[in-house]
């Protein structure tokens, strides 16, 4: 374990973590370049950039930290379903979506009596 | 600027404000000070790489290993930059400096949300809107983050879990939303299925195998179905 002196965490929240976390985003900016917005070039890095957060996404879901992993992992498939759900049908509207994926969560908690 | 301001007055604020609640709460627990929880939410500016950090200093990591894991969980910001600095950008007017400033604000939800709004506005205006909507929504969750610090001693377990809830589906229903191409819905589709298996077989790197190959596959779909074997 490293020396805690006082200024140890502070020293770690620099470098482990400002820098490693910057150094990606600078290198997004220089590497964009001449990157068109129209290129397939793009539309192969959007994609991945999407199916990436897609699976932060299945993640929350599946395997979440904290207090959401005492729900029934069912109940949270079928709160995140009903909420896309709520969302295609309800004009697209994010408000629509969220809204209803917490009213599956939260009765179906309520039901299960895990409360 | 201030129209990028007023938009950081919003959902995505009340949600991501949410899941900082929630942050809070785990770095109390995990011995953090409150300046040092503050340090990392302005600093680092990611979530699941804050998560990381907190972790690794609770858990008494040395300064590389602590690095090496936070660059992995934030090397998905890169892809995410590339594909948001064209739209930012207008050809040989922009600086180079102010992208490299303002791409501190990439992070999921300003990413989403960006990708989904961008486009609506004149080219000039999507960087000052940008970095006036990132930077807002950083200082009001920055404070949000302090204040629950303080307050928060224990929450209801359902309350932290509907709390919880609230990002993926944000996520997810951004995201579609924002969803320009076919090779977008078919990536976010690829994704989701593809993160819970890479994340049982390749723990720490799942999240770049499950970008790189989902999207990989969207691409090439979805390019086969416009345009054949070309």
């Amino acid at each position: 374990m490293a020396e805690q002196v006082w200024w140890w965490p502070y020293a770690m929240i620099l470098v482990a973590g400002w820098l490693a976390t910057d150094v990606w985003r600078w290198l997004g900016v220089l590497l964009s370049g001449r990157l068109r917005e129209d290129s397939e070039l793009l539309l192969w890095v959007r994609s991945v950039a999407t199916a990436l957060v897609a699976g932060v996404i299945s993640k929350l879901i599946l395997f979440p930290a904290g207090a959401l992993a005492d729900a029934p992992v069912a109940l949270r498939l079928a709160a995140a379903a009903s909420g896309f759900a709520a969302f295609l049908v309800g004009g697209q509207r994010v408000v629509v979506g969220v809204l209803a994926a917490e009213v599956v969560l939260i009765g179906g908690w309520l039901l299960v009596g895990l409360g | 600027m201030l129209r990028g301001t007023r938009a950081a007055v919003s959902i995505p604020a009340l949600i991501l404000s949410a899941a900082f609640v929630g942050y809070a709460g785990l770095a109390r627990e995990s011995g953090l000070s409150l300046s040092e929880t503050l340090m990392l939410t302005g600093l680092v500016w990611a979530l699941p790489s804050i998560v990381v950090l907190t972790g690794a200093i609770s858990a008494g990591m040395g300064m590389i290993p602590a690095a090496i894991a936070v660059a992995l969980a934030s090397v998905r910001l890169m892809p995410m930059t590339m594909a948001l600095m064209p739209l930012l950008r207008v050809e040989g007017k922009t600086r180079r400096w102010h992208l490299l400033v303002s791409s501190h604000f990439v992070a999921v939800t300003a990413w989403v949300f960006a990708m989904r709004n961008l486009e609506d506005l004149p080219r000039e205006g999507r960087l000052p809107f940008f970095f006036g909507f990132g930077a807002s929504l950083t200082s009001f969750v920055f404070c949000v983050t302090g204040a629950s610090y303080l307050l928060v001693e224990r929450m209801p377990m359902m309350v932290a879990g509907a709390l919880f809830m609230l990002t993926p589906v944000y996520f997810l229903c951004s995201l579609w939303g924002a969803a320009r191409v076919a090779a977008d819905k078919a990536a976010l589709l690829a994704g989701l299925a593809l993160g819970p298996v890479f994340f049982l077989s390749l723990p720490g790197l799942d999240l770049l195998w499950t970008g790189l190959v989902g999207g990989t596959l969207a691409y090439l779909g979805t390019r086969f179905a416009r345009r054949g074997f070309r």
